[in-house]
């Protein structure tokens, strides 16, 4: 019999095989870390299966639920943890909304977008006290406040990470794109170095140490704090709230998610207290879950987190209802939201598990409030490595 | 006919090694002028501040060492290691990574092109079929993947389905259109005298399919699995991106596209990376081919597989 049609199939199939020898090491990875090396909490009659959706990839600024699995925190409250990294298209609290994940982490006024659009979500632990947002400019230019971007070329982030910055143009007499030329950014900070624009986004922790981590091509040396300098959003006004956990509201009432939720926060908030403590050994993590990442570049990142984390004067995690008002009111100022929220039968945030949360961990001993923490200084290397 | 028989006759002959080395040389000398016209470039923007020699316009794309690095430093960055302290180099994590994506992809490409082929077939047979699929088909290749993505990682999250299956998933839904456009027009290639003669015997519609028009489809059919194999790739690529999923090209590119300002090397290097993972599955797929020829031909000639 002839098999002349046999061929292709055959060929299909070798090369299914091959595929099949070659992803040995892939194909069934879920995008969570391994790791955790608490032996399993022996008082636990169930142990929870809870996956925690991040905004982006692995770095410091999500160390405290990475260190609270590495270190057992997670299983010492009995919850088996999967932290699920976010990518360019995840919305996290559309994940949550979705059921994809259990919680997840968001900046307050993006969440806020969300749920005015009718996703139930609520603001459990509101991890970062304040904004990390700064508009960085190169300190030739002049630009020492919001009132100096006018006339300038001024790169924006968009997709809702630049309404502190619009608003504090606003309230100093700078309207935004008329009074100035608004530029789209891309995620480095190119643009800046190049001259292109003359003030850009930049997360303290991140895009700004990138510039200190450049060769400056007049020096040869790596650019200086000196060459540049910086407009603080939580200095002008319009600092808006940052990482929170959001939980999924309709699901509270479920006294299960209820009592495993103040478990999430407590072991999370005790990961982030570790952190506090044990900036090294959170780094380390960090980079143990991501190859790529540069030592001293993480270490930076670890430190300005930390910073924006303690003190927390109220209890880690607890809502500032003085910041979040004005992280409302900037949202509604800029149109981002139609009215505050709070108005419907659902509330947006409460105090009320992390407050227990806080108990908890008052109750083993640790400082929710790092009164005594103070940042240190770190070494950044080119390439932040 | 065992495996080892086939194989044995599809080694390679010394045309071919000298057909490969030819090939083998062609590839440096392109790889070289493309390295050429990158430091030319790069060169002439740094003697004439970014403008076009002689002229007040600008070039369109700066040449600081910042925006195009060396070639040499892209090469170098290969050699170093991909983390302080680590011994595993870039070259290496690259390597890794590729082999990540290349797993995804290829099952992507294996059932997007069984989808293609079954689709082809359908439409083959029912012209209603063709009629009312096409369309759909054709449509189907407008919706922008990154739209596409989140949607398909979302319901794959609801199922259980894994992060690395959804992104399979996103490779599939690239693949299957070009092999299911061109395995019709394979089908539908013989000519009207062959299949009245086919007729003629009474031959079944399977048969028919089996003997003559599958057959008269090898040439259309390569031609959309190379397409489709390259295809898988990026899809694989942009769905690990879109959804975040961790230990493939995709997400090397995303990471070293956010460091881009302090380490451009590393994001050209990964790149390279992607473009050799394509080629790498384009000659897979070529070597396949070149292997199918073989056989047919001899069998062609009369000379039976069994037992050679």
């Amino acid at each position: 019999m002839n098999k002349k049609w046999m061929m292709p199939v055959a060929a299909l199939l070798a090369f299914s095989l091959l595929a099949a020898a070659c992803g040995d090491s892939g194909s069934s990875s879920a995008p969570a870390d391994t790791g955790g090396d608490g032996s399993g909490a022996s008082d636990c009659s169930t142990v929870n299966d809870v996956s925690l959706q991040l905004q982006w990839v692995t770095q410091s600024q999500f160390a405290g639920y990475y260190a609270a699995k590495d270190k057992g925190f997670y299983n010492d409250f009995c919850l088996n943890v999967t932290i699920v990294e976010g990518g360019v298209d995840i919305v996290p609290q559309q994940q949550l909304a979705s059921g994809a994940v259990d919680y997840a982490v968001s900046w307050v006024p993006k969440a806020l977008v969300s749920r005015e659009e009718g996703l139930k979500i609520i603001d459990v632990a509101q991890v970062f006290q304040r904004s990390g947002t700064l508009q960085v400019s190169f300190a030739d230019k002049g630009i020492n406040g919001p009132a100096d971007l006018k006339g300038k070329k001024v790169g924006s982030w968009g997709f809702g990470n630049e309404f502190e910055m619009l608003a504090g143009q606003r309230r100093n007499g700078v309207e935004p794109g008329v009074d100035n030329e608004i530029v789209q950014q891309s995620f480095d900070m190119l643009a800046l170095i190049n001259g292109e624009i003359d003030a850009a986004q930049a997360m303290r922790y991140n895009e700004y140490a990138q510039v200190l981590e450049t060769t400056n091509p007049a020096t040869g040396e790596l650019f200086q704090p000196s060459d540049l300098s910086v407009i603080d959003w939580n200095d002008v006004g319009t600092a808006m709230l940052q990482d929170a956990i959001w939980a999924d509201e309709t699901k509270l009432g479920d006294s299960n998610y209820a009592d495993q939720t103040t478990r999430f926060v407590a072991a999370s908030l005790q990961g982030w207290a570790y952190c506090r403590d044990n900036l090294n050994e959170c780094v380390d993590i960090v980079l143990a879950n991501s190859p790529v990442l540069g030592k001293s570049h993480m270490t930076w990142q670890m430190n300005e987190i930390n910073n924006l984390i303690w003190p927390s004067p109220a209890g880690v995690g607890m809502i500032d209802d003085a910041l979040w008002n004005q992280t409302i009111d900037v949202a509604v100022s800029e149109g981002v939201l139609s009215g505050p929220p709070d108005s419907g039968a659902f509330q947006t945030k409460t105090n009320f598990y992390v407050e227990a949360a806080n108990k908890l961990l008052k109750d083993k001993g640790v400082d929710v409030v790092g009164n005594d923490w103070k940042p240190i200084d770190v070494t950044l290397n080119p390439g932040g490595e | 006919m065992t495996a080892v028989a086939r194989l044995g006759r599809s080694l390679p002959t010394r045309d071919g090694v000298r057909r490969s080395l030819r090939g083998a040389v062609a590839g440096l000398v392109a790889l070289a002028g493309v390295v050429a016209v990158w430091e030319g470039y790069k060169w002439m923007g740094g003697h004439t501040d970014d403008h076009w020699p002689g002229t007040s316009f600008g070039l369109p794309v700066r040449t600081n060492d910042l925006v195009m690095p060396h070639a040499n430093e892209i090469w170098g960055s290969l050699w170093d290691p991909v983390q302080r302290g680590r011994s595993q180099t870039l070259a290496g994590f690259l390597f890794q990574s590729a082999r990540f994506t290349f797993s995804e992809a290829a099952l992507g490409f294996v059932i997007g092109t069984i989808i293609g082929l079954a689709l082809a077939v359908l439409m083959l047979r029912f012209s209603t079929a063709e009629r009312g699929l096409m369309p759909w088909i054709n449509i189907s290749q407008t919706v922008p993947l990154i739209a596409l993505a989140p949607i398909i990682v979302t319901w794959g999250r609801g199922t259980a389905l894994s992060d690395t299956q959804a992104v399979s998933i996103i490779a599939t839904y690239l693949t299957f259109f070009p092999v299911a456009v061109n395995a019709l027009q394979g089908l539908q290639s013989p000519d009207q005298a062959d299949l009245e003669l086919m007729r003629s015997y009474a031959s079944p519609w399977r048969h028919t399919l089996w003997k003559l028009r599958v057959p008269a489809a090898r040439p259309y059919l390569f031609p959309a699995f190379k397409l489709a194999a390259t295809l898988s790739v990026v899809g694989a690529i942009v769905g690990e991106i879109s959804a975040g999923v961790k230990g493939g090209l995709g997400r090397a590119v995303l990471n070293f596209a956010t460091i881009y300002s302090t380490g451009p090397e590393k994001l050209y290097a990964s790149v390279l990376a992607a473009a050799l993972l394509g080629l790498f599955v384009f000659a897979l797929v070529s070597i396949v081919e070149r292997f199918v020829d073989r056989n047919q031909i001899h069998n062609s000639n009369g000379s039976s597989g069994a037992g050679a």
